[in-house]
């Protein structure tokens, strides 16, 4: 008995600082392979079935995927998801400019700051209300102003040529604000001393931002660039809320196209949102793969 | 997905207390003014009644319970739920969640009485709770516009162009509608199909035995695109719901609509007086086909993982009963099934129960006919249809292959 004990302590000794960072990992790794590794797995692995959440599944291979290549609403959810992903990029150059305009020292550019800011804080349903309302045909602001300027009304969230492009304009409302508290930080970190330096050879306007304030901001820039690519790829509350796919599904996104399909109440093809799941997990694997690589990149220079 | 089920069911579990022997569960969603108020008279009735037994209800968000009941009928099922008939509760009873209630339909000589709602109660021989309620659907119109205009009501579809070519001449548009939802295009089709093939066509139809681009579904579209052509309906109703288009109809911009009958006490709430508006049964197109009607039904059913289901079997059997449903109907401002039960004075209910009492055969509405993943793509094909009407043939390919694949 006691030689058990002291074997067992031993152990424990010998391997004690092998052992200890594994202990101090586990929660977290059992934590993340609960709700993140297993779950991936097995959206692959329903992907393959025919099952509706309720009755058995039924193998069917590949079918679910073949499905996808001749399905008119996935193309036109993707498409829309590369207009999403395209246009939700201007939101970086956006919030650089706002940034630039905001960092001075004027009375109250605090409060200049926090109105800029303010929409990143209210929530994504709230924007998508908020411009629903602004889009509104008959008593909508914008649809009031473009009757005004052209005669004409023009429903942007009934029409399929303006639908996804109205969204994403609500979408871009908060991003930039979000982008634009990125840079504002990073601009509190720029080396005076380099401008004055960069000023003193002359160097001013656009040639000073390219030169000497851009490559300084160059973190908060691959900040503000993964944030909104994963913003735009994961695009749902305000798809959900302005339109609910529509009108005849043009606004859908692979997201949205995904809850469709497996949860709301015309679906629960759980294999078919599991295959669309998992396309657009590996579209999101591409950018996340560059990201990765150029994060050990850095980490190597440095 | 089991952990993900398991999770919502613990949700669930934490939210909804479970019951003690004795007593009845009952989860619905009469979230809605009336529907609650309805339900909380049917409750005092059956607690008169039946004084030995306690209630639990658990009253639900009508969206929500939609993806709600899929869990609680799995994981911890009450006793009796709400829920639809027709196709929408196959995948339950196909699943074998609901129980066979059809001993009740016999030992209380329920054929007779429910006679109108069999066949939405049916499936397999069997049937598979108890129907409550119904509504008609049809055209409420503007009764003071159409004396102005000097219209009379539309007694066939010649009358019903003729008199959207005359609103639309006085500056109107004569239908209003929001599609925001989809649904609302289902009850168009329905009646257009119904007045144009018939009821049996239809059924064929929404059962998946007829393709979509069958000459006689193309014919259909022929009379929607109409009225779809000349603009009238409400431009934009791709953008809105169908609450946003009541104004249209209380503003007299829109003064005709096709809607359930639920739509009048929005249409009232809005300002209207009551003998404003006028209901007229969809005129016919095709002359001599038997007119059938979009009735959709509500019903109680009782999960098979119930655990008090004698009681589940009392509270049943007292909604059958003509009492209960006169009471509840008349709150809730609906139609009882049970053709003994008293008849109301509304004006609206009275044209629809003479309607519904003489129409040929019910249809339940075209997303609970169809099954739900067919309902979806038809109905939107239906939307396309409305703002693009030139796109027919590609809609109906699309329907089509749909057809192919969920019908199997």
């Amino acid at each position: 008995m006691s030689s058990t004990v002291s074997a067992t302590s031993s152990y424990w000794k010998r391997n004690q600082q092998r052992l200890a960072p594994w202990l101090f990992l586990a929660p977290g790794m059992i934590m993340f392979s609960i709700y993140v590794i297993i779950p991936i797995f097995e959206s692959i692995w329903i992907s393959f079935y025919d099952w509706d959440g309720l009755g058995a599944k039924t193998w069917i291979g590949m079918a679910n995927y073949v499905e996808l290549l001749d399905d008119e609403a996935f193309y036109t959810s993707l498409k829309n998801n590369i207009l999403w992903l395209v246009l939700y990029l201007l939101a970086v150059p956006a919030g650089l400019a706002v940034a630039l305009f905001l960092n001075q020292t004027v009375a109250g550019i605090r409060l200049y700051k926090s109105l800029f800011f303010f929409p990143f804080v209210i929530s994504q349903v709230v924007v998508g209300l908020i411009f629903t309302w602004f889009y509104a045909p008959d008593f909508g602001l914008l649809s009031a102003l473009i009757k005004a300027v052209s005669g004409q009304s023009i429903a942007i969230l009934a029409d399929e040529r303006y639908v996804t492009l109205g969204i994403i304009a609500a979408g871009l409302w908060p991003q930039i604000a979000y982008c634009m508290i990125l840079y504002l930080t990073g601009l509190n970190n720029i080396n005076p001393e380099q401008v004055e330096a960069a000023r003193m050879d002359g160097a001013k306007g656009w040639s000073l931002l390219w030169n000497i304030i851009l490559p300084q901001l160059g973190p908060a820039t691959f900040i503000a660039v993964v944030v909104t690519v994963i913003g735009a790829l994961r695009s749902f509350d305000l798809v959900s809320i302005m339109t609910d796919g529509g009108p005849y599904g043009s606004s859908r996104v692979l997201s949205f196209y995904m809850y469709e399909q497996a949860l709301s109440e015309y679906g629960y093809r759980m294999g078919y949102g599991a295959a669309i799941a998992v396309v657009l997990f590996m579209i999101m694997m591409v950018f996340i793969t560059l990201f990765i690589v150029r994060m050990l990149m850095q980490e190597r220079h440095a | 997905m089991t952990s993900f089920k398991a999770a919502l069911a613990l949700g669930y579990a934490l939210t909804v207390t479970t019951a003690f022997a004795g007593e009845l569960v009952i989860n619905s969603d009469q979230s809605d003014p009336a529907p609650k108020k309805a339900m909380e008279t049917l409750l005092e009735g059956f607690k008169a009644a039946n004084p030995d037994v306690t209630v639990k209800w658990n009253n639900f968000d009508h969206e929500g319970y939609k993806s709600a009941i899929r869990n609680f009928l799995t994981a911890d099922a009450p006793d009796v739920v709400s829920w639809y008939s027709g196709n929408r509760m196959a995948p339950f009873v196909k699943a074998g969640l609901f129980e066979d209630v059809s001993d009740l339909w016999t030992e209380h000589k329920l054929d007779d009485q429910l006679k109108s709602a069999i066949k939405s109660m049916e499936i397999d021989g069997k049937k598979w709770g108890i129907p409550y309620s119904y509504y008609q659907w049809g055209i409420y119109y503007r009764k003071d516009i159409f004396e102005k205009e000097g219209i009379t009501p539309p007694k066939n579809w010649a009358e019903l162009v003729a008199a959207c070519e005359k609103i639309k001449a006085a500056g109107m548009t004569p239908f209003a509608i929001g599609t925001k939802a989809l649904w609302p295009t289902g009850g168009w089709f329905d009646y257009l199909d119904l007045r144009v093939n018939g009821y049996e066509f239809h059924m064929d139809l929404t059962a998946g035995k007829v393709p979509y681009t069958d000459p006689k579904v193309k014919a259909v579209f022929e009379k929607w695109a109409e009225l779809v052509k000349p603009g009238y309906f409400l431009e934009n109703h791709a953008a809105i719901d169908w609450q946003d288009a009541i104004p249209q109809f209380v503003q007299g911009k829109a003064p005709m609509y096709l809607m359930g009958n639920f739509a009048v006490a929005a249409m009232v709430d809005g300002g209207l007086k009551e003998d404003q508006i006028g209901f007229l049964q969809f005129p016919e197109i095709t002359a001599g086909i038997p007119m059938a009607e979009d009735a959709p039904t509500e019903s109680f059913h009782i999960p098979s993982g119930a655990k008090n289901k004698e009681d589940a079997r009392k509270f049943l059997a007292y909604l059958a009963t003509p009492e209960a449903q006169t009471k509840m109907n008349e709150v809730l401002g609906q139609l009882p099934v049970n053709n003994q039960s008293a008849k109301s004075n509304d004006p609206f209910l009275k044209a629809g129960f003479e309607m519904l009492a003489n129409a040929y055969a019910l249809a339940q509405f075209y997303d609970r006919d169809a099954p739900a993943e067919m309902a979806k793509v038809g109905m939107e094909g239906f939307q396309q249809f409305m703002v693009k009407p030139d796109n027919v043939d590609t809609i109906l390919e699309r329907l089509e292959k749909a057809r192919g694949r969920i019908y199997k």
